[in-house]
């Protein structure tokens, strides 16, 4: 038997920030308030917080992300870390706060992250940021906006699958359609197809509506043990699983742009957690792009290799379907700061098993997944959540 | 325009490639160790970690794996060439590489398509690795 930290840590408390476009606050506010907020939700004084992880900002580049974040929340932890893989942060952070609590190096972790990508930078900043995540010598001579990374492996999978823009703009349509039942979210007017199909091309096949928002917002979670997890005024989710994968760093070394390391990631979180992907009723899935859905619904096992546009297009991601998906409206349609975007599916994923996901309730939800990515498929890390401790 | 375009920050790992390409040579690292052969440069070599690296002048020809064509640029300086397009390109010898087309109007590009290394001298020290369609008949640059 595999050591393994499944059923070990609870998520006790989540709070967020406003987001889409707030103005007048810093990066570290966002940080500091969606704590907070995370901390009152628990029912604790921030003084039993002995460790925090948090992710970085572009707005507020510090060297030590988290501990700025804990120096703003007048807080002294003895665990502390920045994690930076990029998209995939979020899931990876929480399975290090649940390693880091199971091994006894910290009893209360708070996982945060918050930026303003929208307020505290220009559009063109926000986007010459990220552009700057990309490597110097073989990618950004040549112009090579981030989105091209993704854009790439969308226009290799339409090759080998016969996938279509159609089935891709579908994602974008049913994120629409979850955060108008999501209130706070960034973005509220229904779309169609056509619209997406319509709107301005960006890096082929992405036009503007395939493309995820850029936001301010801030998230953040409270974890601890099992055993002190039913001691909180909230049910407990457990974390039964998690899993992740580093494939590669540049887009022109990945051994494949249409599998990723998505399937080894989200494979190892099954396992920990002994359950497969039939068993999920809920999942946050990253949803930078549109084409990125279609290929982690393969990966994640919700369908066969190559089925994700079918998938996708036939309601499979949206209630009553085989698995609603980004039940608050993802990136695309809820909220996009940056490296927090995906800190918000891990919060939807738990109001769902919570019960709480009031107007969008997936019913009798049990078991979730959350994966996040980052890096044109560089970094992939897969959470299993549930409302027991074992699944 | 709005200031100069990015240039590689050339390194101990990529000089020789960075200069070969300055001469109009694409050198690919072979390992004398294990036989594979590497776009991405680096002091040993990335399967079996040996050190025995030999550049070896490649063909310049390949097929395009992936594409994408930039509409909206990365920032300022590239305003003026959208729309352009992006490709992964599979080298004859096998690794891939990241570049620009030229002489393809977006259209007509396709993945599969042959394609053919085209140097372009963008300053007095750096040149960087374009490619064209094989087939586009298009006139030398």
């Amino acid at each position: 038997m595999a050591r393994s930290l499944s059923g070990e840590v609870a998520i006790v408390g989540v709070g967020e920030t406003p987001v889409g476009k707030v103005p007048g606050k810093s990066a570290l506010w966002f940080n500091a308030e969606a704590t907070r907020v995370a901390l009152a939700d628990a029912g604790l004084d921030k003084s039993h917080v002995d460790g925090l992880l948090t992710g970085t900002s572009f707005v507020a580049p510090f060297h030590r992300m988290s501990v700025a974040v804990s120096e703003y929340l007048g807080i002294q932890p003895t665990f502390s870390n920045t994690l930076e893989v990029s998209g995939a942060t979020a899931a990876a952070s929480i399975g290090v706060a649940a390693a880091a609590i199971h091994a006894g190096l910290a009893e209360v972790v708070v996982v945060c992250c918050g930026d303003n990508m929208l307020s505290g930078m220009t559009r063109d900043l926000a986007v010459k940021a990220l552009v700057s995540s990309r490597d110097p010598q073989y990618e950004a001579p040549f112009g090579l906006l981030v989105p091209t990374t993704f854009a790439l492996t969308a226009q290799r999978h339409m090759h080998e699958y016969g996938t279509t823009r159609e089935q891709m703009a579908q994602v974008a349509v049913t994120m629409r359609e979850h955060a108008r039942r999501t209130p706070g979210a960034q973005m509220q007017a229904p779309i169609s197809v056509q619209d997406v199909l319509g709107s301005k091309p960006v890096t082929t096949p992405y036009h503007v509506l395939d493309c995820s928002l850029v936001s301010d917002g801030g998230v953040a979670f409270v974890l601890t043990s099992a055993e002190r997890a039913r001691e909180f005024p909230k049910p407990p989710v457990y974390v039964l699983g998690a899993g992740e994968s580093y494939t590669q760093e540049h887009i022109f070394c990945a051994e494949s742009l249409t599998t990723t390391g998505a399937r080894i990631s989200s494979e190892r979180a099954y396992r920990m957690a002994g359950v497969g992907p039939a068993d999920m009723d809920v999942a946050g899935i990253y949803d930078c792009f549109t084409g990125t859905v279609v290929t982690m619904v393969e990966d994640l096992g919700f369908c066969a290799k190559g089925e994700g546009g079918p998938f996708v297009a036939d309601g499979q991601i949206t209630f009553g379907g085989r698995i609603p998906t980004n039940t608050h409206g993802g990136l695309l349609s809820y909220c996009h700061p940056g490296i927090p975007g995906g800190f918000f599916h891990i919060a939807e994923v738990v109001r769902q098993l919570r019960g709480e996901a009031q107007g969008r309730q997936v019913e009798g939800a049990r078991l979730g997944l959350v994966h996040s990515l980052g890096g044109g498929f560089a970094t992939n890390a897969t959470i299993i959540l549930g409302t027991e401790r074992k699944a | 325009m709005s200031g100069p375009k990015p240039l590689p920050p050339i390194d101990d790992d990529t000089r020789a490639w960075w200069e070969g390409l300055h001469r109009g040579v694409l050198l690919l690292q072979h390992c004398r160790g294990c036989g594979h052969v590497q776009v991405h440069q680096r002091a040993m070599c990335g399967r079996c970690l040996g050190g025995d690296l030999e550049h070896c002048p490649a063909s310049g020809e390949g097929t395009i794996y992936s594409f994408s064509t930039v509409y909206r640029p990365p920032s300022a300086e590239f305003k003026d060439d959208v729309p352009y397009t992006v490709v992964l390109v599979e080298l004859a010898e096998g690794p891939r590489m990241l570049s620009t087309l030229v002489d393809a109007p977006p259209e007509t590009v396709r993945i599969g398509q042959p394609v053919q290394i085209v140097y372009d001298r963008v300053t007095e020290a750096v040149t960087l690795p374009r490619f064209r369609p094989l087939a586009s008949g298009a006139a030398p640059p």
